[in-house]
């Protein structure tokens, strides 16, 4: 490698890279800089994303971007030594994660089709200026100069569709609630996130917390709302800093307040925190939460566009689906719906983790075949085990085995398989997981999350998992399996809320595609 | 259904015990924050456990009456979400991170070894009040399956031997 300048170095500091040590090789870096006599600035960034390879660091020179990871501590002095001083030692290639500025020798990062996470890894979080520089706010200085109901329009030819999971068409759901001449009116973005295993959501708003923003500004103003709020789980506590420096920074440049779409149209953006229960992701759950009660489902219909909080017209909405915005309105709706397949536009964002060689967070275009993100960009399963199935949709969802992976990542499709699409997390099971085991994990999750409101879904779930342990004790009969389908049916089809709705799944598609499992620890 | 405010105590019958005293100051700030906001029960218990470390009942029964809420919702709300304690923590909170990815990567054995090595069960603390065990559904940082958080420190890739190892560290300070 020849002698090289370096302009400047970014580092992941999220909560993955935290975890994984950068803050230690945050403070290497700043150090050894320091030693060197150089003045370099480091920009602290959100997830790139290649979570197998945090910490991540960039080094980017006049002509070019390297990224390396993981960079512990101890490696960023041979790690710069070889920039700064030329020579053939310093960096072992186990290090390198890519030498080409577009990634092209990395399929994970090259493949990717990035909307929603364009920024996380490239920018400074709590920078508003960085965000700007990037066409920031931009889209909603559009969005201004078009009457609210156009706006609604455009959403509707994306073709974009609920990120949450439910894949409800995004622009129907704002036509409803535009419809409603009633004020107070709110707008809520459900940033709960409580699939374990996801994290995506997580890993943009800590990234990009402006495109949330941008997304809930320009949402309130084509539905007519007067006050967004921003759920988001007490878990995420770097998530919700960033969220709440970057509020700051637009209500002091006067993009909210009591005339923010407009004369005396007003708008703020209230931040409410989670407390730790997992039936909090459901809307209606949801927005008892916000109140201040029992995070307590309620009978749908009415929707939350007709009585929502407070029994006022409220709408909500996925971070993903309002990050998806911004992008809509700059460069136009048939972009986003020429990016996915025929019913669904635009790109999805999945946490990839589990029995896979590489992990983490990849945005890939809608309709991406599963077995080109598995083998050609995630690299297959973890070194040594064989790939069973892939789980998609977390403890509503369900798995698909190894040798159906050659489908198209789109919502219809999934669901004919018996999985969902879920809000995306993903998890590689190998040979040495059991699913009828994994199953009863779901459950027993579920089980525990369950609010208790409906007798469906709490005693259900708890008798369906006294037979999956029954079961894997070896003491179950084949009348037992009959009885756990039939609680799967009634179970699915007479819980109150989607939490017991889709408790059964996990159930369901092992019972569809691994029923020998079951069937050998019968008595 | 929405549920109003009630305007005054009185309307409703059992606010817990009397108590005599008037609340600590420190207590009374947190209440003087958000008086009058009608849906502030979980920001209040939040902010609550975040000075006492957990939610001791007096406190509890201090919110119903300066908030003007019946107990039993207040209690009902502060044993509803996973993040509220009623007992005092240990010195570490040890969490054990149950999320799918961890649990692929086998947490469920690190769980069990410290429940039998600690002789306790989730959600309970040591005798000496060092340790309280806890699982947590998932922390996002599913590279690094299987994660412990000990405190603040997120822990990743460990093993049932590591994991006592970092206890056993603990338990010699």
């Amino acid at each position: 490698m020849r002698k090289t300048k370096i302009n400047l170095i970014r580092l992941g500091m999220s909560t993955s890279d935290v975890a994984a040590g950068a803050a230690d090789t945050l403070q290497a870096l700043e150090r050894y800089i320091h030693h060197r006599g150089l003045a370099i600035p480091i920009i602290q960034t959100g997830s790139l994303g290649a979570c197998h390879r945090e910490p991540l660091v960039e080094i980017v020179t006049a002509e070019q971007s390297y990224l390396y990871g993981p960079i512990t501590a101890e490696r960023v002095r041979p790690m710069l030594d070889q920039h700064l001083d030329a020579g053939e030692r310093g960096i072992a290639p186990e290090w390198v994660v890519s030498q080409y500025t577009d990634r092209r020798d990395y399929p994970f990062l090259h493949k990717q089709v990035r909307v929603t996470t364009q920024l996380c890894g490239l920018i400074n979080p709590f920078s508003l200026d960085d965000y700007l520089a990037h066409d920031g706010y931009k889209a909603w200085e559009r969005a201004l100069t078009l009457p609210p109901s156009a706006v609604v329009e455009m959403v509707k030819a994306s073709k974009l569709r609920g990120r949450g999971g439910a894949g409800y068409p995004t622009g129907n759901k704002w036509g409803y609630i535009a419809s409603k001449n009633i004020t107070p009116k709110y707008f809520i973005c459900n940033a709960d996130e409580g699939d374990p295993g996801a994290f995506m959501d997580r890993a943009m708003i800590e990234g990009d917390p402006h495109r949330l923003l941008e997304g809930l500004l320009i949402a309130g103003y084509a539905t007519g709302a007067t006050r967004g709020y921003i759920y988001i789980r007490a878990e995420y506590p770097l998530a919700v800093r960033a969220l709440r420096h970057a509020i700051r920074q637009i209500e002091e440049r006067g993009l909210l307040g009591p005339h923010a779409f407009g004369q005396n149209k007003p708008y703020d953006i209230i931040i409410k925190e989670g407390a730790g229960a997992f039936v909090c992701g459901e809307e209606t759950a949801l927005m008892h939460s916000i109140e201040g009660l029992r995070g307590v489902p309620s009978m749908r219909p009415p929707y939350p566009a007709e009585h929502g909080l407070w029994g006022y017209p409220s709408n909500i909405n996925n971070v993903e689906t309002l990050c998806s915005i911004p992008s809509i309105l700059l460069n136009g709706p048939e972009w986003f719906a020429n990016i996915g397949s025929a019913k669904s536009g635009g790109t999805k964002a999945f946490a990839l983790a589990g029995s896979i060689r590489k992990s983490g967070l990849v945005e890939i275009p809608l309709g991406t075949s599963l077995h080109e993100l598995i083998y050609d960009m995630a690299g297959g399963c973890a070194e040594g085990h064989e790939l069973k199935a892939i789980q998609l949709g977390g403890p509503s969802g369900g798995c698909i085995p190894a040798h159906l992976l050659d489908i198209p990542i789109d919502y219809e499709e999934l669901s004919a398989t018996g999985a969902i699409m879920g809000s995306g997390g993903m998890i590689a099971v190998d040979n040495t997981t059991s699913m009828v085991e994994f199953a009863r994990y779901f459950l027993n999750f579920t089980q525990e999350e369950s609010c208790g409101k409906c007798v469906p879904c709490r005693v259900g779930t708890r008798k369906m998992l006294n037979i999956l342990d029954k079961i894997l004790a070896h003491r179950a009969t084949t009348a037992d399996l009959d009885r756990l389908r039939g609680l799967c049916h009634t179970v699915g089809r007479a819980s109150l809320c989607g939490l017991g709705q889709t408790a059964p799944n996990p159930v369901l598609t092992t019972l569809r595609y691994f029923e020998q499992e079951y069937l050998a620890l019968l008595n | 259904m929405s549920h109003p405010a009630p305007t005054s105590p009185k309307k409703y019958a059992y606010l817990g015990d009397p108590l005599p005293e008037p609340p600590p100051p420190e207590l009374m700030e947190i209440f003087d924050h958000h008086r009058g906001e009608k849906d502030a029960l979980i920001t209040v218990l939040e902010e609550i456990q975040h000075h006492y470390g957990y939610l001791p009942t007096k406190q509890l029964q201090y919110t119903a009456r300066e908030l003007g809420f019946p107990l039993a919702r207040v209690y009902g709300v502060a044993t509803f979400y996973n993040l509220f304690q009623l007992a005092p923590p240990g010195r570490y909170q040890v969490r054990v991170c149950k999320g799918t990815a961890c649990h692929v990567g086998r947490s469920a054995e690190i769980l069990t070894q410290l429940k039998a090595k600690l002789g306790i069960d989730e959600d309970e603390t040591t005798a000496d009040r060092l340790i309280t065990l806890q699982t947590v559904a998932c922390v996002g940082a599913c590279s690094l399956a299987p994660v412990v958080v000990i405190n603040d420190h997120t822990l990743g890739r460990m093993t049932p031997e590591e994991t006592w190892a970092a206890i056993e560290a603990l338990q010699k300070e």
